[in-house]
């Protein structure tokens, strides 16, 4: 666990950097996001076999800081993120990185994917898992409501969603715009094992994701709540950075709070 | 007279006899779009995502990126329109292999209204890079087309009919994705280009103005996309003079592809058959095609018209 954390801060790290030299990007629900891909990169996931969708795309700089550490992709390419033929596209593309998935970034689309690769895999016996991480805003989106009704019906206890729930979307807060609540009790009533967890602690992740791969015969959900822009003091739970590139001196500041958190 | 949505509810029985990784995915019209008969043969490998036309286009999808050939079946209007952003964005930019099979195509479900109309599906699906086109013109067309469009890998929309429509081919028809063929060669004092419904039309209205001394050639459209275009600027050249029909807006679909390539490639004045720009009401499917400029007259009256004006 102590390796996960230090991956993570170093991972928040170069998420803020590369979000700064591209000068663009989505810094708040990157950095809520970091600890559970960790996790699910570094502990969870059999890459072999299991299969992950960030349907909330514009966490990518995550995604793609952990390819780079796991060798898939060049390091000198994150510094190339949202640049003309970059295989770091603003959301991760297919086009420009084939181990992708699936494309992401227009939300809502990703637990529907889920569903049909998750019954593909079962067809094949391959005994694999499918991760999907969606934004809570993002699931003010009406597919994912389709998509929620399907899971149960076909028994997919091979899927796993994961919402990263940091309350704050686009716009503003989410309680403001379109409410979620009860979450957790909205997803027990569709058909789902749904697990509320720390989406920052990763033993709350250890024991939510444990719980969701012993649970068979149904899908299940993790509702990780989660701090918008965790780990960097001024931009945790402040709207203005879902979607703004923090400059040269926040940027230095940032790198400063997260590596003295490790010390 | 047969319908091509029965001729791909059994042809889809039959690829999934030959092709294991064949699926079908369906909302909640299975019965209508003849899906019903895979899924009554392979349940296992059908899925019904309900009343949901997005998570059809996404579930589709993700059975695609698992290696999987996949039929996504609905009404035209509701399999186009809805989830027009999930086709673009997942299906077709990711080139997945998944054809969306849309019957009720055009006017044919007719008594039901503009709702159920679908005169603007080929233009929402032309637009989109890495998806093919086809629009068989009879039941053997149909049949030959699942056939084509399973053998080539990426996203196909393949455009159906509810009505049952005269028979053009026969059982050995084999459909050419790649070149369009004329089904009817009388002369070249114009060239009909026609898809889907209207090739019968075309051909029996060519036929009639025959008898008065106007000789012309019927090219089937069948593949809108990617389009023939050498076949038809060598036709467009033979003929100097052209009408485009189909059973469908006349903006965005075939008329609006024989114009794209003709006016860079080889002008030549071109009339265009198709509904002109407006929504459209319940009847039968004739009151319908009479009333909206869609018959074997119009197509005459435009030949004729056409012909006159190129001297």
């Amino acid at each position: 666990m102590k390796d996960l954390v230090r991956i993570a801060a170093e991972t928040r790290c170069e998420v803020i950097e590369m979000i700064n030299r591209a000068g663009s990007g989505h810094p708040g629900g990157s950095l809520s996001a970091t600890d559970i891909m960790v996790y699910l990169f570094f502990k969870e996931m059999d890459q072999a076999k299991d299969r992950f969708i960030l349907s909330k795309g514009h966490a990518a700089p995550v995604f793609y800081s952990i390819l780079s550490r796991q060798g898939k992709i060049p390091k000198g390419e994150l510094q190339k993120l949202r640049t003309f033929g970059s295989i770091c596209q603003g959301h991760p593309d297919t086009m420009f990185l084939p181990l992708v998935t699936v494309s992401s970034g227009s939300l809502g689309q990703g637990l529907s994917v889920a569903n049909g690769l998750a019954i593909a895999l079962r067809s094949d016996g391959s005994g694999g898992r499918v991760y999907v991480i969606v934004g809570d805003g993002e699931i003010q989106e009406g597919q994912i409501w389709e998509a929620a009704m399907t899971a149960p019906r076909y028994k997919l206890d091979n899927v796993c969603l994961i919402v990263d729930y940091n309350g704050i979307q686009l716009d503003g807060f989410v309680k403001d715009i379109k409410p979620l609540e009860p979450l957790v009790a909205k997803w027990k009533a569709f058909g789902w094992n749904a697990i509320p967890a720390d989406g920052h602690d990763f033993k709350s992740l250890r024991s939510a994701f444990n719980k969701a791969k012993n649970k068979k015969g149904m899908p299940s959900v993790i509702i990780a709540k989660t701090v918008k822009g965790k780990g960097v003091s001024f931009m945790e739970n402040a709207c203005d950075f879902h979607g703004k590139a923090p400059d040269k001196d926040q940027t230095t500041c940032a790198l400063g709070e997260i590596r003295g958190c490790l010390e | 007279m047969r319908s091509t949505r029965d001729a791909f509810g059994e042809q889809l029985l039959a690829i999934g006899a030959r092709r294991p990784d064949v699926f079908a995915v369906d909302a909640d019209l299975s019965c209508s779009t003849m899906t019903a008969k895979f899924a009554a043969k392979y349940p296992e490998r059908f899925v019904n995502v309900g009343c949901a036309e997005q998570d059809l286009m996404g579930t589709a999808a993700g059975l695609a990126i698992g290696g999987k050939c996949v039929f996504a079946s609905t009404h035209s209007s509701f399999a186009t329109g809805r989830p027009w952003e999930q086709i673009r964005t997942t299906i077709a930019h990711d080139n997945l292999d998944v054809k969306i099979a849309a019957t009720h195509a055009g006017l044919t479900n007719s008594v039901d209204g503009y709702t159920h109309h679908s005169m603007e599906d080929i233009a929402l699906m032309r637009v989109i890079p890495n998806m093919g086109v086809v629009v068989p013109a009879d039941y053997f067309e149909a049949k030959a087309a699942v056939d084509a469009i399973t053998d080539v890998k990426g996203p196909f929309f393949l455009r159906l009919s509810r009505t049952k429509t005269p028979l053009i081919f026969n059982e050995r028809y084999k459909l050419d994705l790649k070149k369009l063929s004329p089904v009817l060669e009388s002369g070249t004092d114009c060239l009909v280009v026609a898809c889907g419904v209207m090739v019968p039309e075309a051909m029996a209205a060519v036929s009639e103005l025959a008898s008065a001394g106007l000789r012309c050639t019927v090219l089937n459209a069948s593949v809108i996309k990617p389009f023939d275009r050498d076949t038809l600027i060598k036709l467009a050249k033979a003929c100097g003079a052209v009408v485009t029909a189909e059973e469908h807006s006349i903006i965005g679909g075939l008329g609006s592809q024989v114009c794209e390539v003709l006016c860079e490639e080889y002008p030549v004045l071109v009339k265009r058959i198709g509904l002109k720009d407006r929504f459209t009401s319940s009847g039968s499917p004739e009151e319908l095609y009479k009333a909206y400029g869609l018959t074997k007259m119009d197509i005459s009256n435009a030949i004729r018209d056409v012909v006159i004006r190129k001297k």
